[in-house]
């Protein structure tokens, strides 16, 4: 009997073995191809000065960062991420919220609201960038055309920077605050309903019910929230290039449209690699530390 | 009836109040609520409504008359567009990608999800988080060396140098998600089966695949809606208009007709249709695996 046993667990730990060399390497080949190596490579083209053709030779060191760091375009990609990640906290997530309070109970109209509100975030960036530059055209927008129904002149918005870049936030929240509101209303579903009652005979208005019921226990959903708000804005691409083309003047490059005009355009592969590797850098580096820091008993 | 449960009972005043509230003729509330919610949505609306609607106009008309309803409707640039070999072909190409990265980002997820999630041998949480590193940064950031390599494998301007780039990078997401998954089914289950001589192969196949069902679409929808709105990885992997999925497609129809915006106004709306058709008849499916994929994520 404890033979058998004995030889049945010996079996089961073989097949375990060879169950993993049958189930993972297909993954992980796949993953380590497409996905590692290149972070890797990015890392190493990133010391050269190359076209793309042969091998690597022209050993430059940090030259590629040096210039980086120097190319204001690419600081104005940076302050323009930054600026992303500042409307998505301010303005998108409380609005989110609000939708969120608004449409969370079965009420009248809730689940055609919640539609509508997530309609845009299945939409492709592209389209959306695509749809805003014709709202936003001076000539033939219809933006202009009710400024100039209501007497005032056409208004080129994606002409001048700063309003190119208003422009360009404004098709963020339009496109992304459905997602965040979904997420909290799946939070706010969650939250037991005696909370409120034990607060409401506590005697706290609608208000403290709010701030000492709702949004504790919707923190994790606030945190999670965040995240991919902050994680989208770093990787922000797909809206720039129609609606903008990253201009007037790279006035509204993100990091990574940066990378794909000056880099991938040009074949400029260390350059290039050398944003990417930047890019990386600060990605991996929110997502470990705000994990630490804040999702750590999530 | 409310004041003897109020005298009753004092700890239901509350909610005797709160319905008497409620049953008051001018709760202005309610209206509130459905204003802000009417101006909100307009606001969501109107730019595809705009949209949708200038590609019935002339151009000249789309100047002179922005805000109003087209007259008369011009069909043509609808019917030219559908009668195109080229608006069939965008969606075909994005169709054929998305389902191949579906197809193979499911496959590979789910056999290397049920190692993590079932096998316990060396090595094999090291291996998970190694595959769950994919989640912390975005394709952009290696896409050049990613255009190199898919360049030397000779992949370059050919479906699978969008297909395999883009499955690799939506396994993290799917191995995280397919391992919770699978990790709830009862694990008596598993031992029972292997007791009785069924291999882990054909557990998987038999027991954990047809049991997750719910988990495995919830995967398939999330890399289909990324794949069919992916533009990066196109962009920079194809070069022939041929094989343009329907992103890349809207652009270089743009960049032809760029003087003509009813004609590009058409050309979004009848590409994004399908998405909304998509969304509208399984929109349940669609919010819940994308909301319940960022959240188990």
């Amino acid at each position: 009997m404890t033979v058998t046993t004995i030889q049945e667990s010996k079996g089961a730990a073989g097949g375990v073995w060879v169950a993993a060399l049958i189930f993972l390497p297909p993954a992980l080949l796949l993953f380590t191809v497409f996905v590692i190596l290149p972070i890797g490579e990015a890392a190493w083209y990133g010391f050269y000065n190359w076209d793309g053709y042969n091998r690597p030779q022209n050993f430059v060191g940090l030259k590629n960062y040096i210039s980086l760091f120097n190319n204001s375009s690419f600081r104005t990609a940076l302050l323009n991420n930054l600026i992303i990640i500042a409307v998505s906290l301010a303005i998108q997530l409380p609005l989110a919220l609000a939708m969120a309070l608004l449409l969370a109970r079965r009420a009248f109209g809730s689940v055609a609201f919640r539609l509508i509100f997530f309609l845009p975030y299945i939409l492709a960036d592209v389209a959306a960038g695509l749809i805003f530059r014709f709202i936003f055209d001076g000539d033939y927008g219809p933006l202009s055309g009710a400024t100039q129904a209501l007497g005032f002149g056409p208004v080129y918005m994606l002409a001048s920077p700063t309003w190119a870049m208003v422009a360009l936030l404004v098709v963020i929240v339009w496109k992304y605050f459905g997602f965040h509101m979904m997420l909290f209303i799946a939070g706010l579903q969650g939250i037991d309903r005696n909370l409120y009652e034990a607060a409401e005979i506590d005697g706290a208005g609608a208000f403290q019910r709010f701030r000492f019921v709702t949004i504790p226990q919707l923190s994790p959903m606030i945190k999670l929230s965040v995240f991919f708000s902050v994680i989208g804005a770093l990787q922000f691409f797909d809206v720039v290039v129609p609606l903008t083309g990253g201009g007037p003047f790279n006035a509204t490059n993100t990091m990574v449209s940066f990378l794909y005009l000056f880099g991938i355009t040009r074949m400029r592969v260390g350059f290039g690699s050398a944003v990417g590797v930047v890019l990386f850098v600060i990605c991996v580096t929110f997502a470990f530390g705000y994990r630490r820091l804040l999702m750590r008993d999530d | 009836m409310t004041e003897q449960l109020t005298i009753a009972a004092p700890w239901r005043l509350v909610r005797t109040r709160r319905r008497s509230r409620d049953q008051k003729p001018f709760d202005l509330f309610p209206l509130f609520r459905l204003a802000v919610l009417l101006l909100v949505s307009s606001i969501v609306l109107l730019p595809l409504l705009a949209t949708a609607i200038g590609g019935f106009k002339g151009l000249g008309e789309l100047r002179t008359n922005p805000l109003g309803l087209p007259h008369p409707w011009q069909w043509r640039n609808y019917l030219d567009i559908l009668e195109s070999a080229r608006y069939w072909r965008v969606l075909g190409n994005s169709l054929f990608i998305a389902c191949f990265t579906v197809a193979i980002t499911v496959a590979l997820a789910a056999m290397a999800a049920f190692a993590f999630a079932h096998l316990k041998f060396f090595g094999s949480r090291f291996l998970f988080t190694y595959m769950t590193l994919g989640l912390m940064f975005p394709i952009a950031t290696a896409i050049l060396p990613l255009f190199i390599r898919v360049r030397d494998l000779g992949l370059l301007d050919t479906p699978w140098g969008v297909i395999l780039p883009q499955s690799a990078f939506y396994l993290a997401m799917a191995v995280l998600l397919l391992r919770n998954g699978f990790r709830q089914l009862p694990s008596e289950l598993l031992d029972a089966a292997l007791v009785d001589g069924c291999g882990y192969v054909r557990y998987f196949l038999y027991v954990t695949l047809p049991l997750s069902r719910p988990i495995l679409s919830t995967v398939a929808i999330i890399a289909f809606v990324n794949s069919w709105n992916n533009y990066i990885v196109p962009l920079i992997m194809l070069n022939s208009e041929q094989l343009y999925p329907w992103p890349l497609g809207m652009m270089a129809y743009e960049g032809e007709y760029m003087t003509s915006w009813q004609l590009v106004l058409a050309f979004i709306t009848l590409t994004i249709l399908p998405a909304i058709v998509m969304f509208l008849l399984a929109q349940k499916h669609i919010v819940a695996g994308l909301t319940a994929g960022a959240v188990k994520g």
